[in-house]
């Protein structure tokens, strides 16, 4: 039987992203399919931690090791997407001096590198630290951007003959008898690029086996083939602060404990988080007590945080996973060690595995280890070589630093632009046309929104994630128009309109969570220059009813 | 050493220089002082003085008002235009034509005018700058727009598209240009002014000439018969009318701006009209200062404020005034504070009614009936701030502008009429207060 695609991963996630780029890699013909945006389900929600392994030095000492391996293979092969900020993990005078001691013990038996610094050794580091903090361990932690290194995956896939296609939600799994043998999708309508199909219409792709990387929805994809995949959704918020109060990763350094962590990202500090089991992974409550939590709770290491202005919050689901009888009560508790199921051997259907568990900085290790299984099962052998080859942007890093004046951006923008783009940068910045500032907070210029555009098409909300436009202070307010105006003329007004409307919605979802002080104030700004100056709400062009022009002054 | 005038206006936006001219005004021996500390909002504002164009509370997507003056007597009696009365309403816009002169037009009639914006929709305003004036949508001539490359708040010919789809009763064409003498990508919109007001000599193809001329010349070529061109607001803020005449004569069209977000030439314009008005009234601006206190005195039931705090430069000077106007704008401004858990007014701890739970501030659709859109504080008819009980807090403080609730000017696009009309009130009572 003819297939249209060898493998087809279904979840554009991390996992998926990886999975895709290890199979293209090794020659294998791979489609991936994903409901929304790259990202858009739990590699887009989450800290932008990435861990040294420290976290699990003491609990999980298995996974510690792990992070420490893949925290070292993604600073060579995407250090464009990787700060590395250090981490401390501070101890505070009622946190147990045991605890510090088995922490230390710990990251050493798995390789961190860790050095116990003084209370005044460690506000030398980051001077916000409360003057109570006793003392840290100092180790290797870094900061990740999920967005462009998920999205790197992706390109590099792409590069090597994958086919990526966003926007099509999985509503069918094609079972006959005992085998998977495809997937059927929807294709969204909606402001975006959608090279292959239009929206509205569905598709049956085949395939000679199916991943499910749906993670937090792998149940929901089981269910479709009557195949029970007991995922255990669990939130978590985070809370974003409009600068960096610290430039080191801050954890707590106890046991276990809702928000005890501090990730500095880009020009934000993120504040995490919470860990709740909920039944709907689309469909859970975002409460106020979370936010409140982050800003109390870390304000004990970091007082600062207890005046300062959060710009919005945003939550993520963990797609976490026992195997069954385990019987976890405290979703803390279950690992963060990931699993293959495959179907096959588990329920006697074959043609697909589903990947569940598992954590963002280890993605790559555990698309190493699926992709090894999708190959045997098809008899491919050519071997794993996602540890040695560079992602898009990170190759020739030592081009990175030079040329800071070059395409006439004033050096912070080009900083930040070289920080984001790495080795593309010059090829994305390299233009005849005049290249001016998109978005003031984060130093965007119009090249590189123009490059994301080429990339994701119309869905603003794509070239967001790429660029970083619009997730600075003013949260869009300033910017989502500039940066809907650069699809025209490419995508008709209509189309432009949309984009824009999708895009400042979304900004507003998490904003709603950092509505206080500054943030109230920015918000009612955004307001009043989306409603009163540019009339958006009441926008003549999207209503049912004319306006009746000739009833209003035509001039003296 | 105290400072002691006769009415002390808080706050430097329309609001607080219209209660300074209206109480000079209205008391003509009176000494009026008006102290500011931020730089006001105006610079974020278009420029257009709107009174009413849209109805409150309304449902969804709503038809613009055409007679914002009938439409005002339909208002619920919290709103602050239903506490000053439609007439005062009038005789604000009267005066604020008294003021502005020739520099905005709109007065000819009691209806709005539809007027482009940079987003390419269409707004309702009362009033508009005379450099608004050609463009207005309601107005059925065809239209060039231009924009240039190196101004990414303004696409001209997306905006040109948009207005199509809004249902203009005209052609509207756009064309993105590169601005001669401009070499800079990031080149901030008063340098283009600057450029065209003094009229620079800048490099072209064929040689040397003023910008002006460089403009027109850019432009004309890409006329093909309209009749008026519009510009991103940028022609000029020193003399902005001698540059719309430079280019309206050699492309032989009526020139225009389409009003623009921050920095918003039109709206410092404004800005610069008001404190114009200010000196030539003999009204004393201190800038730059914050007030920090106050003390009250009680005069039966009511209490009073007897002076305030201002710091100068780290020296606090106590000002004492009859009567006080309280018009420090709303969130943006920062006349109306928040933390987590309240929302205040700080500077008098005056009474804002809200939710004690602040996740009922918001609603989820961003375009929503925003409760946080109408915090402020709550006046009698006299524009007295009153209390929880409904008791003027202060019987010598009355508030104008952004910082009173009740109202969401950015869906109405009522935000100047009510500074206009509750300045110009509170700042005429307190003007024949201390007479």
């Amino acid at each position: 039987m003819a297939h249209d695609t060898a493998v087809l991963v279904l979840g554009g996630g991390s996992t998926g992203c990886g999975i895709a780029r290890d199979l293209a890699m090794r020659g294998v013909d791979v489609t991936l399919v994903e409901r929304g945006n790259l990202t858009d389900g739990t590699t887009g929600r989450m800290h932008g931690l990435l861990h040294s392994g420290g976290r699990y030095a003491v609990s999980d000492q298995a996974s510690a090791t792990e992070c420490i391996e893949e925290n070292e293979i993604l600073r060579e092969i995407a250090s464009h997407c990787v700060e590395e900020t250090g981490g401390l993990f501070v101890q505070r005078p009622e946190d147990s001096d045991e605890y510090f001691q088995e922490k230390l013990e710990g990251c050493r038996d798995c390789g961190i590198p860790a050095t116990v610094l003084s209370g005044r050794e460690a506000r030398g580091v980051e001077p916000y630290l409360a003057e109570d903090v006793s003392r840290a361990i100092q180790v290797p932690d870094g900061a990740v951007d999920p967005f462009r290194l998920c999205v790197a995956n992706a390109l590099d896939a792409e590069r090597h003959g994958a086919r990526i296609e966003t926007h099509a939600e999985v509503i069918d799994l094609l079972r006959d008898g005992d085998e998977i043998y495809g997937v059927e999708v929807r294709h969204d309508s909606g402001p975006g690029k959608r090279t292959h199909k239009s929206p509205g219409t569905t598709e049956e792709i085949t395939a000679e086996y199916v991943v499910n990387a749906t993670g937090a929805w792998a149940g929901q994809i089981g269910d479709m083939a009557d195949l029970d995949v007991a995922v255990r959704p669990s939130k978590g918020v985070m809370t974003i602060m409009n600068v960096r109060q610290v430039d080191t990763v801050i954890n707590r350094c106890r046991p276990k404990g809702d928000a005890d962590i501090i990730v500095p990202h880009e020009t934000t500090a993120i504040l995490g988080t919470t860990d709740e089991e909920v039944a709907d992974p689309d469909d859970y409550p975002e409460e106020q007590w979370e936010v409140d939590m982050m800003i109390d709770t870390l304000s004990e290491l970091v007082p600062i945080l207890e005046e300062a202005r959060t710009i919005r919050s945003f939550w993520g689901v963990r797609p976490l996973y026992e195997p069954p009888g385990t019987g976890t009560q405290d979703p803390t508790d279950i690992t963060r060690d990931f699993f293959l199921l495959d179907h096959d051997e588990r329920d006697g259907v074959s043609g697909m595995s589903s990947i569940v568990g598992g954590k963002f900085t280890t993605y790559r290790a555990m698309a190493e280890e699926i992709t090894d299984h999708v190959c045997a099962k098809l008899g491919v052998s050519a071997t794993c070589a996602t540890a040695e080859e560079p992602l898009p942007g990170s190759e020739d890093i030592s081009v990175l630093e030079e040329g800071m004046d070059d395409f006439g951006l004033r050096s912070p923008i080009a900083r930040r632009s070289n920080q984001r783009l790495g080795s593309r940068a010059a090829d994305v910045l390299e233009t005849d046309e005049p290249n001016p500032v998109v978005c003031e907070c984060e130093g965007v210029t119009r090249a590189e929104v123009q490059d994301a555009i080429d990339q994701s098409g119309s869905d603003l909300n794509a070239v967001r994630i790429r660029t970083r436009a619009s997730m600075g202070n003013c949260q869009g307010g300033f910017c989502c128009q500039n940066m809907a105006t650069e699809l025209h003329p490419r995508y008709d007004e209509a189309t432009v309109r949309e984009a824009l409307d999708e895009l400042f919605q979304e900004r507003w979802k998490g904003e709603r969570h950092a509505l206080w002080g500054e943030q109230l104030s920015q918000a009612m700004l955004n307001y009043a220059l989306h409603a009163t100056t540019m009339n958006r709400d009441n926008d003549p062009a999207g209503a049912s009813t004319q306006v009746d022009y000739a009833q209003f002054d035509g001039g003296a | 050493m105290a400072i002691t005038d006769d009415v002390l206006v808080i706050g430097g936006g329309l609001a607080g220089a219209t209660a300074a001219l209206a109480a000079s005004d209205a008391a003509e021996d009176a000494r009026v002082r008006l102290v500011t500390y931020k730089q006001s909002t105006l610079r974020h504002a278009s420029g257009l003085i709107d009174v009413l164009g849209y109805a409150p509370s309304g449902d969804g997507q709503q038809q613009p008002i055409a007679d914002p003056f009938t439409a005002l007597e339909s208002l619920p009696e919290s709103h602050p235009y239903q506490r000053v009365g439609v007439d005062a309403v009038r005789e604000a816009l009267a005066f604020f034509d008294e003021v502005a002169g020739d520099a905005y037009a709109g007065a000819h009639t009691d209806r709005n005018a539809l007027v482009p914006t940079h987003g390419g929709t269409v707004k309702p305003t009362a009033r508009y700058p005379v450099s608004t004036a050609e463009g207005l949508a309601s107005d059925d001539r065809d239209t060039l727009l231009v924009g240039f490359k190196t101004l990414p708040d303004f696409d001209a010919p997306l905006a040109a598209a948009h207005l199509e789809a809004a249902g203009a009763p005209f052609d509207a064409r756009g064309v993105t240009l590169s601005f001669p003498g401009i070499g800079r990508d990031d080149a901030k919109v008063t340098r283009y002014a600057h450029l065209l007001d003094h009229d620079e000599r800048v490099e072209t193809l064929t040689g040397e000439t003023g910008a002006r001329e460089a403009i027109a010349a850019t432009v004309k070529p890409h006329l093909d018969g309209e009749s008026r061109v519009g510009f991103p607001a940028i022609l000029g803020d020193e003399h902005p009318t001698a540059v719309r005449e430079a280019l309206s004569d050699a492309l032989g069209a009526d020139v225009f701006e389409v009003p623009m977000g921050p920095p918003s030439l039109p709206g410092l314009r404004l800005e610069d009209l008001l404190y114009d008005a200010l000196e030539s009234a003999g009204v004393r601006v201190t800038a730059g200062v914050p007030v920090v206190g106050h003390e009250t005195t009680s005069e039966g039931m009511t209490a009073a404020i007897d002076h305030v705090v201002v710091d100068r430069h780290g020296a606090e000077i106590p000002h004492e005034a009859d009567q006080y106007v309280l018009a420090t704008g709303g969130l943006v401004g920062k006349g109306i504070e928040s933390n987590r858990k309240r929302v205040t007014e700080p500077l008098f701890d005056c009474y804002v009614p809200h939710a004690t739970d602040r996740y009922n501030w918001f609603v989820d659709d961003v375009f929503g009936e925003q409760p946080y859109a109408r915090f402020g504080v709550v006046p009698d008819t006299e524009l007295r701030p009153l209390d929880a009980d409904d008791d003027p807090e202060f019987s010598n403080l009355r508030a104008a502008g952004a910082v009173l609730g009740g109202y969401d000017y950015a869906a109405e696009k009522s935000g100047a009429g009510v500074s206009l009309a509750t300045g110009y009130v509170a700042g005429t009572h307190a003007g024949e207060a201390c007479q």
